[in-house]
């Protein structure tokens, strides 16, 4: 009934596994052999592929960048106030000017402000005056600051060529003083207080994740309870209740450092329970164990054969937890019990944006400050993402 | 199943034993005690203290003992009899002042729960079974906002929305009118109007968090071989997914009431400061400003509890939810 | 005899399945044409990427994106009319209506193929609803009947069992009865006892074998096992690289194979079924008594508390030697404490009870269960571990060189200029090219893993070496090179061998003398071609005569052995 058929001609040696199905190509190119990459290159690869994750990457760094050189950025200081713009509204920017005969000519340049009175509330507002010009110039001589604490220097990026001028490019706040520039500020002090969180939280987490995963036992036992114990705690009322215990006293740079601890404390369980759980999957693996077998010693193990394994996805964890820490220093600060002025931070720039009625008046002291955090929590939260799905390279 | 329950139960102990030495070191932890910053403010106002009721005080608290002792006297009156401490700036009874805020933090965050729970669902089923369409992307973009956007902006936002162009305060939970009044149909109504806001500020992250659980979970489910075993029978496609990787799916959603829980709370509690709720936040907050101690770590102490329980009965849902968690 | 054409119940033609990937398009499945007909059984055979199940599961149209059928025919043959399936809607009614009630799918893995949350009986009973309009009740009274009949004891009772009460065996005939509830009249079998024990691999074949008989079903069978192929096939389809290179009836194909490759899977096969030519155990060998190298006595492993109901003996009272030069098989099936055994010798596990007795290079008695960690470091210099799995066993962020050279560098044996010497040198002996030592793993197919797996434990001069199911992640023509290869490297690097398998006829091909273990006792220790033709024991002979035998003239299983454990 049946019939016996052969099919094909046969080729080459039969058991190479070299070939398999046929493929064609569906992009013309030549397609690079990954045999000798090694395994950071692979990653990167598969990271850059990620156009978001690239993308956010490169807006983490821009913030990061204003935060080096917040004092060369920022048209005047933060500090600096004059009541007499209490809540001035921003000033767009542009770069020609009308002359009266209808012509129009370069000129960069803001436009001035002049004051209305509210008829029924008999209130003083600044109003934007079309007719009023502040020439702008880029790299303008101003306020006189130290870069980085040590350099003198008074040019700024931009600003009015007479420094007595008003500029406000996102609006004044109740002193006058310029929003632009104390968001340019406190970009420095918001996103530092996350990478210093962070680092400590990486420390904790991953020193007592090692820990707690390679010798598990009691040990084990002990450190998880502790993380459940954190981790169960509703952040929040956990947040405030360290925070409230920094005496008033005490100078913002003993509050920036003790915010940073706090912060860094309730963010580190998270961190070592993925260390922990990589370390026991990775523990069990057969090349970990063939490693043991060929005599490496518990620290070669750890640090030659476990921890490269380990560095990527921690890399991608620490940036998923970078924007916890931001949130709870905006959160704190936001509340009165975190950061406090004189120091500036997107947090305390919120403060001013907690009643109501002010937000109603000058909607930019709610809006930019906001802006900046939301815009740096997404950036690492798309970042991270990236990260983590190109952390392993040989998933495919 | 009621061993498990028991376990469960009992598990929970040294957790909530942890929990009260943090609360109580939060306690001990600012400077000076209230006491010494009490009889300092009365003197100085030139009234005159009695060094009866200071002795007394301090018998009390054992402002004088060591910490574990303090610790134990504490711990003991709350179970004992349900003493929470004192109250310094209320002069009353910490036990009188937290139980009706915990009531109405308790009914915002299962509110909030229960809308983070009835959002998640359809929308992390959407998004796995038509992964990469345009609707997957549009609620993954929302999703990634809603994460980022912190609980206390999204309610200065809203309130600030709500004023400008609906010429509405945003802030309580009832209308001044009502503040007072007895429960009525009326109240409840005007409660409902003023809860809408508070559960979505508080329910946004969550709800992100837990589409991209359940989008993340039901991906790697829709390939496992039961499902095409499902598929095999002749199933029509909406019932293989629903009733087996969705089913399977909602394991970890379920176990994510564990992380969400805690969150939710914690989002009550500042957003209530925001918009001025009467639940234990604002309370909290006044109190850790004044340094009333006993008042503030009584919440935080409770509030962690309240979390523990949830979690609880995350695990006991979970269990009914899954055979394998149940027979073992 | 009716008319041939008459039996043909569903025919494929030039079936062509592509995978769009993201860099290039995977051509799965090129040109497959093959027939099915009644109560006949086509085994479609071939290794790891063949496209052998992307061709059965395109027969229900549920080929997992991003393939699709790009070309050819599935003519479903109903009455005198014929369905092109190849047509259909994947989610319409008409190919539903197909599913189940026309075609059965059995697969490789029960565990994962049933809902972990539902109860086997509330999956039946859906699959007998979906195709019939028997109510709750009635439905539920012809699973129970579907459970008897896949003979699963006590059905009415077990139909309220979820899947993980269940063994594998009976997860297996559950998911029989499960294809079987729309009454197909076609069954698709994908690797059904690929996860099973041998001994339940007989069964679970008899009991497909017999209800296709019964009801005169036709059975596309999915193997990669030439073995079963001959016990089971009518017909024979050959596959290799998503093409059809030789079909015909099993006789012809065992008998008289046309095509090279199918020559090369069959002798890769047979030759596997014999113990290795030319070689005489080294026992047999010597005049005068030789001295064990290795004295295992009285290792016992207890999992959990001594003594308590759910404590588990997973090595009990193992008793054996191995001598200088002899290739030692330990032969069981899953859970019987094989893997176990290996790892109490090297203490990566550690012992419970006995001792393990090693005779180093001068000829001193080591007593290995009591040396520090620090003296076991010698030890493990001298006996060796081969992993199972090729993939995970190595690094995969460490280069070949960086992997082989790990034990040299860490025992200060070796750096530099001449670390890569040694290197290269390993890399000839296991038959890899030196080019590739600045290779990553992933770079390197199974097969030639295992051979840098193998270098690794080579590299230190050992003198046992331990290889726990060595070759069971490969495929069998790649598994008969691996074992050729040590067998050649051990006859040049005067070696002994523990080799831990659950495969009898690599054990037999391999091994001098054979323990068989059972629920972690040794039941029987022999020479392996004794063990293997004329064993002793109950159990040993169940096991023996379970394995299918390559050759369809000679039907082992239908005459096997069967046996009852002792109620312990």
């Amino acid at each position: 009934m049946s019939t016996h058929e052969t099919f094909g001609t046969y080729s080459g040696p039969v058991h190479t596994v070299a070939d398999g199905p046929s493929i064609s190509p569906l992009k013309a190119g030549k397609t690079v052999s990954t045999a000798t990459v090694g395994p950071w290159r692979l990653i990167a690869g598969k990271l850059v592929r990620q156009k978001v994750a690239m993308f956010a990457g490169a807006v983490i760094l821009i913030l990061y960048l204003i935060g080096l050189f917040a004092e060369f950025l920022a048209p005047s200081l933060p500090s600096t106030s004059r009541p007499q713009y209490t809540y001035a509204p921003p000033q767009g920017l542009s770069f020609f000017v009308t002359k009266p005969d209808g012509s129009t000519e370069f000129n960069f340049h803001v436009k001035g402000y002049k004051v209305e009175i509210e008829k029924v509330a008999l209130r003083r507002t600044f109003v934007v005056d079309e007719a009023k010009v502040v020439p702008v110039g880029l790299f303008v001589k101003g306020a006189r600051y130290e870069l980085w604490g040590l350099i003198p220097m008074d040019r700024h990026l931009i600003g009015p060529i007479n420094p007595n001028d008003p500029m406000y490019l996102l609006g004044a706040d109740r002193l006058g003083r310029d929003v632009f520039s104390r968001l340019v500020y406190g970009t420095r002090i918001s996103m530092s207080i996350g990478l210093v969180g962070v680092v400590m939280s990486l420390v904790l987490g991953v020193v007592l994740g090692s820990i707690s995963g390679f010798y598990g036992g009691w040990v084990d036992t002990v450190i998880q309870r502790m993380i459940e114990v954190v981790s169960a705690m509703p952040t929040i009322p956990l947040w405030l209740g360290l925070a409230a215990a920094i005496p008033l006293t005490w100078s913002p740079v003993n509050v920036y450092f003790v915010i940073t601890i706090i912060v860094s404390l309730l963010g580190w369980t998270s961190l070592a329970r993925e260390v922990r759980g990589r370390f026991l999957a990775l523990r069990s693996e057969d090349f970990v164990t063939a490693a043991m077998l060929d005599g490496s010693s518990e620290k070669r193990l750890i640090f030659r054969h476990i921890l490269p394994s380990l560095t990527s996805h921690i890399l991608a964890v620490v940036t998923l937890a970078v924007p916890t820490m931001i949130v709870a220093e905006t959160s704190l600060s936001f509340l009165g019990i975190g950061l406090k002025p004189p120091v500036v931070s997107w947090g305390v720039l919120l403060q001013d944006a907690q009643n109501i009625r002010t937000v109603a008046t000058a909607p930019w002291l709610l809006i930019w400050p906001s802006l900046a955090v939301i815009v740096a929590v997404l950036s690492f939260n798309f970042f991270g993402d990236g990260l983590r799905d190109a952390a392993d390279p040989y998933d495919s | 199943m009621l061993g498990y329950i028991f376990k469960r139960v009992l598990y929970m102990i040294p957790t909530l034993f942890g929990m009260s030495l943090i609360s109580f070191l939060i306690i001990q932890l600012p400077p000076g005690d209230y006491l010494t910053s009490m009889i300092a403010t009365m003197s100085d106002s030139g009234q005159a203290v009695d060094p009866a009721q200071i002795e007394r005080l301090k018998e009390i608290y054992g402002f004088d003992d060591p910490f574990y002792i303090q610790y134990l006297k504490w711990i003991w009156g709350i179970v004992s009899r349900g003493d929470f401490g004192h109250s310094f700036e209320w002069n009353q009874p910490v036990s009188g002042l937290i139980w009706g805020r915990m009531g109405s933090t308790l009914v915002i965050s299962l509110l909030s729960l229960l809308f983070v729970w009835i959002v998640a669902l359809p929308i992390g089923i959407y998004s796995a079974v038509r992964r990469h369409s345009i609707g997957d992307h549009v609620f993954t973009f929302f999703g990634f906002i809603g994460l980022a956007v912190p609980n206390f902006i999204l309610a200065l936002v809203l309130m600030y929305f709500a004023y400008r162009y609906l010429g509405q305060s945003v802030g309580g939970l009832n209308s001044p009118e009502y503040a007072e009044a007895p429960w009525s149909l009326a109240k409840v109504g005007d409660f409902l109007a003023h809860l809408w806001i508070p559960i979505i500020i508080i329910g946004a992250s969550g709800t992100a968090a837990l589409i991209r659980v359940l989008r993340a979970n039901l991906t790697d489910e829709l390939h496992k071989p039961y499902v095409i075993t499902a598929r095999a029978k002749g199933l029509p496609e909406y019932k293989v997914i629903l009733k087996y990787p969705v089913r399977i799916a909602l394991n970890p959603f379920v176990s994510a009431i564990g992380w969400v829980l805690p969150h939710l709370v914690s989002g009550v509690t500042i957003t209530a400061i925001v918009l001025n709720l009467p639940t234990a936040g604002p309370l909290l907050f006044r109190a850790l400003v004044s340094q009333d101690m006993y008042l503030a770590g009584s919440f935080i102490l409770l509030l962690s509890a309240l979390t523990l329980v949830g979690m609880l009965l995350s695990d006991l849902l979970l269990a009914l939810l899954d055979p394998r968690i149940r027979f073992n | 005899m009716t008319d041939p054409a008459e039996d043909v119940v569903l025919s494929v033609e030039n079936l062509s399945i592509d995978f769009r990937l993201r860099t290039h398009i995977l051509h799965a499945v090129e040109n497959v044409s093959f027939e099915l007909k009644r109560g006949q059984t086509l085994c479609l055979v071939g290794e790891s990427g063949s496209g052998k199940s992307v061709t059965a599961r395109s027969l229900l149209q549920i080929v997992d994106r991003p393939g699709s059928i790009v070309g050819g025919r599935i003519l479903l043959r109903t009455g005198g009319e014929f369905t092109d399936i190849a047509r259909l809607d994947p989610d319409g009614q008409a190919m539903r209506a197909i599913r189940g009630r026309r075609i059965g799918l059995i697969f490789q893995e029960p565990m994962s193929s049933l809902s972990p949350v539902h109860t086997i009986g509330s999956q039946i009973i859906e699959a007998v609803r979906l195709h019939s309009d028997l109510d709750k009740r009635a439905a539920r009274a012809k699973t129970v009947e579907l459970l008897r009949q896949v003979e699963i004891p006590n059905p009415d009772q077990m139909a309220d069992r979820y899947t993980f009460e269940f063994s594998g065996g009976m997860r297996q005939r559950a998911m029989i009865a499960m294809a079987l509830a729309g009454n197909p009249d076609i069954l698709i079998a994908d690797e059904p006892t690929t996860a099973l024990d041998v001994t339940t691999q007989g069964e679970i074949l008899d009991l497909i074998k017999r209800l296709q008989v019964e009801r005169g079903m036709a059975m596309l069978l999915i193997t990669h096992d030439m073995g079963i192929v001959a016990e089971v096939a009518d017909d024979v389809a050959v596959m290799r690289f998503g093409r059809i290179v030789e079909r015909g009836p099993v006789d012809a194909i065992y008998h008289d194979a046309q095509h090279p490759y199918t020559r090369q899977l069959l002798a890769s096969t047979v030759k596997l079924t014999r113990h290795v030519e030319g070689r005489v155990p080294a026992v047999a060998a010597s005049s005068q008594p030789l001295q064990p190298i290795l004295s295992v006595r009285n290792l016992g492993k207890t999992f959990g508390w001594h003594g308590k109901t759910n404590s588990l003996r997973a090595v009990d009272d193992a008793n054996f030697d191995l001598y200088p030069g002899e290739n030692l098989g330990i032969v069981g099936e899953s859970g019987s404490g094989k893997t176990t055994l290996g790892r109490l010798i090297l203490r990566t596990v550690e012992p419970t009870t006995g001792s393990v007795i090693y005779r180093d290079k001068i000829g001193g008695e080591v007593e290995v269960t009591s040396l520090t960690k620090k003296e076991l470091r010698g030890f493990h210099r001298e006996v060796r571990l081969v992993f199972q799995d090729p993939f995970a066993s190595l690094n995969p962020r460490m280069t070949v060189k960086d992997v082989i050279g790990d034990p040299l560098i860490v025992n200060g044996l070796a750096k530099g200029k001449a670390l890569e010497e040694r290197v290269a040198e390993l890399m000839r002996l296991v038959g890899l090219d030196p080019m590739g030592m600045e290779r990553y793993p992933h770079a390197f197919s199974g097969g030639q893993r295992q051979r840098i797996g193998i270098a690794r434990a080579l590299a230190l001069d050992p003198r046992i070496i331990i290889a726990d199911e060595a070759t069971s992640a490969l495929d069998v023509s790649i598994r008969s090179q691996i074992l050729d290869l040590l067998l050649d490297i051990k006859k040049r690097l005067n070696l002994s061998f523990i080799f831990i398998s659950h495969d009898i006829s690599v054990v037999r091909y391999f091994c001098d003398r054979v323990a068989v273990m059972h629920r972690g006792k040794i039941v029987e220790l022999g020479e392996a071609e004794q063990i293997c033709t004329a064993p002793q024991e109950a159990y040993t002979k169940s096991l023996i005569s379970a394995v299918p035998n390559p050759d369809p003239r000679d039907k082992r299983m239908l005459h096997r052995h069967r046996f009852v454990a002792p109620v312990s």
